[in-house]
């Protein structure tokens, strides 16, 4: 009777005061959550916290997502290689940088995110992705998927309709991964599709793929069954419930610390500061009264500043105390357009009053603003 | 052969035996010799190579993609070392050992290989043991407080190493008892208290580790002179604070500024200001709000300050204009570009509406519509930000009632508007009435603007928003 009602205290002490362990450490084995936010950096900061502060010896955990127009690189990466970050401005469509490695994706809500979380020692992709193949085919029985060895899911032996990404820490390691449903095709080959020219780094590149959604293959899939069908077969294979818990990614008392990282996931050191050194070595065709000028530009910029730069100007075209005023400001600048278009329109104050040479500095630093 | 290994390991039953287990023999073997350095504390800072471990799936080799580390830098068990990248898996590599980074094996870029040397790292012996390295979070105390110190996390012993583990793991250094000399606690604590942990994480205190602690006062007896009074005198004493100074270059954009400023303070400014009762400009203001918003636009009171500010500048051109260089010519501009300031993340960003001479009111809170949406999401573009001839600041949204702008070159004037306030004035008859009233402070270049066009220039302005029917006469 004593032992009864002192364990009765416990679970209750438990549940009162540490509620959120209790919740983290299950006696299953394993656990399925999905996110009710479509926010990537929300979601983002959710793998990072569960992959800092989660004990997965005794469980492992499925966490399904997905995310409303972003494209997400892979931590070593350069964006400016990577996408249209012109048009991701134009189009309000967000830029992040994950932590895990591998390639440049576009999400949207008809792309869903899986991610399984397991113990350094249990990490294998290769069991997670012939999961969601499983998964697929028990949905689907005529559809042609299987898993490449380079990690891809192909539809039809051609499409890919999956890439993964990996993160491995100390103890914990996780394996996300992509899956079109019904993804915008069109938006995506635009903003995945680089405009910047003469850029040489050693960032990861990311290998273009031909694309299929499953929805084109059979119209009466969509995310919601996919995600169903996914959690199924990962409920079955762990021995679990077939039970799907929605958690909040904006929640402090279930994970403490969230939203510093998601704050953290946002900033510009982070998205673009991170991005390994690079150069820019290009060339500018601007017309300028009846002739175009070539004008040879070389930057090389790290951490996402602007390390060094070199403008090969016609001689006096700019005055050479303005046009090292120019490059003496740049040097130390964010290879960002807003901050750059702020930097010259207020060096330009206390320029002297010539339309003229307005005119030939309002053209040059629109070209260069182009390049970022 | 790696079955093997994991007995061995759980036999000898070491409490680090957890995270060791992964990686090959030679580990376990510096394992050992760490636990003697630990014993032994004769024994002097040794170098050991820490060898990059098995990753899994079979991958021999990694890139090294960032170091988190330099050669000098003292590092602790658990802290971040580098990433290195294989196949799509981005792999935080992580310190087994506290001591100092003596050598780089790899530069980024280059090919790591599993098995082989990563870095080098001085093993510190003296770690745990050297009562100078260990950080005491109170203040020195008197001999009373110790009976009743209650404040938890501040009465402990352990060193950063020590601590930064706790920290990692969410464990409060008050809940785990120390073993060391004086309950000092050491690592082996914090990995026996985590071992007997269920795997659940403690949820952490709201910030109460990092806070420094609650200043002791104590009564003392009254001093001297006070002994009328009698009134205890809180004794301060030397608090731990741990907070570093942080230097930034000044680079970009803030050095533009830097260049800005200090140019415009070159100009000789002198100020004006004055009061404006904006009563029926509020009021109008409420009228014209729905009517905007069904064409789709915001209105403020921006607009009307905009167009009062044109009109005045008809009548004395002198405030749009421009001095050159060299003092020698003064251009009187023909568009009157009005520059709206804004306060953006990356600082203060003035566009400005284009040719208010010819523009309605609407056509001004539209254009202001477009380049507050476009300066908020960062996309205002050179044309917008060029070209300013008369520049208003309203501060007010932020708060305060008079300011002392400064002028921004090559412009001859500025003028900052305070908050509106709802304040009781006297009307013609003698009564109290509720007005809201603005402030404005105007800043103009003494060079080429006196004192006198400034204040007529001012009472027109005001004119025009005390009493908005008058606007209409003189609207083009």
């Amino acid at each position: 009777m004593v032992l009864q009602s002192f364990k009765n205290c416990l679970w209750r002490s438990c549940v009162l005061r540490t509620p959120k362990a209790c919740f983290w450490s299950t006696a299953s084995g394993g656990l399925i959550i999905q996110s009710v936010s479509n926010e990537v950096y929300q979601n983002l900061a959710v793998e990072d916290w569960i992959h800092d502060h989660v004990d997965l010896e005794k469980q492992q955990i499925l966490f399904l997502w997905r995310n409303s127009p972003a494209v997400v690189i892979g931590r070593h990466q350069n964006p400016w290689q990577e996408c249209n970050l012109r048009l991701l401005r134009q189009k309000n469509i967000k830029l992040a940088r994950r932590r895990s490695g591998g390639g440049t994706v576009y999400h949207d809500l008809g792309n869903v995110n899986l991610t399984f979380f397991t113990t350094r020692k249990k990490y294998e992709r290769m069991g997670n992705l012939k999961l969601v193949v499983k998964a697929l085919k028990a949905l689907r029985p005529q559809l042609d998927v299987h898993v490449t060895d380079r990690y891809d899911v192909l539809l039809n032996k051609q499409y890919k309709i999956s890439g993964t990404a990996a993160k491995l820490g100390r103890t914990t390691a996780y394996h996300h991964c992509t899956l079109l449903c019904n993804a915008d095709k069109f938006v995506l080959s635009s903003v995945l599709k680089s405009p910047y020219k003469g850029l040489k780094s050693n960032a990861t590149p990311s290998v273009p793929a031909s694309v299929k959604n499953l929805f084109e293959e059979d119209a009466s899939l969509t995310s919601e069954i996919i995600l169903d069908a996914i959690a199924k077969e990962y409920a079955v294979q762990h021995q679990i419930d077939h039970h799907i818990t929605l958690i909040n990614p904006a929640d402090e008392t279930l994970l403490p610390g969230i939203s510093n990282k998601t704050k953290e996931l946002q900033t510009w050191e982070w998205v673009y500061g991170k991005t390994p050194k690079f150069s820019v070595s290009t060339c500018l065709n601007m017309p300028y009264e009846d002739s175009v000028l070539d004008v040879k530009v070389n930057m090389d910029v790290k951490h996402g500043r602007i390390e060094a730069c070199n403008i090969d100007l016609p001689e006096q075209w700019l005055p050479p105390g303005l046009y090292s005023e120019l490059v003496k400001s740049l040097i130390g600048s964010k290879f960002c357009p807003n901050e750059i278009t702020m930097l010259v329109t207020t060096l330009l104050k206390v320029c002297p009053q010539d339309n003229e040479l307005h005119s030939r500095w309002s053209l040059l630093c629109e070209n260069m603003i182009r390049l970022m | 052969v790696c079955i093997h290994r994991v007995r061995s390991c759980s036999s000898i039953r070491f409490i680090k035996s957890k995270y060791v287990c992964v990686f090959d023999k030679s580990a376990l073997k510096f394992s050992h010799q760490q636990r003697l350095f630990r014993t032994s504390p004769v024994s002097c800072g040794q170098i050991v190579q820490f060898k990059l471990s098995d990753i899994g799936e079979g991958i021999t080799e990694v890139t090294v993609k960032e170091w988190y580390i330099k050669e000098g830098d003292s590092v602790s068990q658990f802290d971040s070392i580098c990433e290195v990248q294989s196949d799509k898996a981005s792999v935080t590599i992580t310190s087994r050992y506290d001591g100092i980074i003596r050598k780089l094996h790899y530069s980024i870029d280059d090919i790591a290989f599993v098995g082989k040397p990563l870095v080098d790292i001085e093993i510190d012996p003296s770690k745990g043991v050297s009562p100078e390295e260990d950080v005491v979070e109170t203040p020195p105390m008197s001999h009373e407080e110790h009976t009743h110190q209650e404040i938890k996390g501040h009465k402990t012993l352990a060193t950063p190493a020590v601590r930064r583990l706790a920290m990692e793991n969410n464990i409060k250094l008050s809940e785990v008892v120390g073993t060391g000399k004086d309950n000092r606690i050491l690592k082996e604590d914090i990995l026996n208290y985590l071992a007997k942990q269920t795997g659940a994480i403690l949820p952490p205190s709201p910030k109460a580790e990092i806070v420094p602690p609650v200043r002791r006062t104590e009564t003392v007896p009254a001093a001297p002179k006070d002994r009328a009074r009698r009134t205890p005198v809180p004794v301060s004493r030397p608090i731990a604070f741990s907070g570093k100074d942080r230097t930034e270059p000044v680079t970009g954009f803030q050095k533009a500024m830097v260049k800005t400023m200090s140019a415009a303070l070159k100009i000789p400014h002198f100020g004006y200001s004055d009061e404006v009762d904006l009563t029926q400009l509020v009021q109008l203001r409420e009228e014209l709000k729905p009517l905007a918003e069904i064409r789709g636009v915001k209105l403020s009171f921006m607009p009307f300050f905009i167009k009062a500010a044109s009109l005045g500048l008809l009548q004395y051109p002198i405030l749009n204009a421009s001095l050159d260089e060299n003092c020698q010519n003064v251009t009187y501009k023909a568009s009157h570009n009005i520059g709206v300031a804004m306060d953006t993340e990356q600082g203060l960003i003035v566009p400005n509406v284009k040719n208010v001479q010819v523009c309605s009111v609407f056509d001004i809170a539209v254009e202001l519509n477009r380049l507050q949406s476009l300066g908020s999401a960062g996309q205002l573009g050179t044309s917008d930000l060029t070209g300013g001839t008369f520049t208003l600041s309203n501060i007010g949204t932020i708060g305060g009632t008079y300011a002392k702008p400064v002028i921004l070159p090559p412009e001859v004037a500025i003028g900052a508007l305070g908050k509106i306030q709802v304040l009781p004035r006297f009307n013609g008859k003698g009564e109290v009435f509720k007005a809201q009233i603005m402030n404005v402070s105007w800043s103009a270049d003494h060079r080429v603007i006196d004192g006198a066009t400034m204040a007529r220039f001012s009472n027109l302005w005001k004119s025009y928003l005390e009493n908005p029917a008058t606007m209409l006469l003189d609207l083009k």
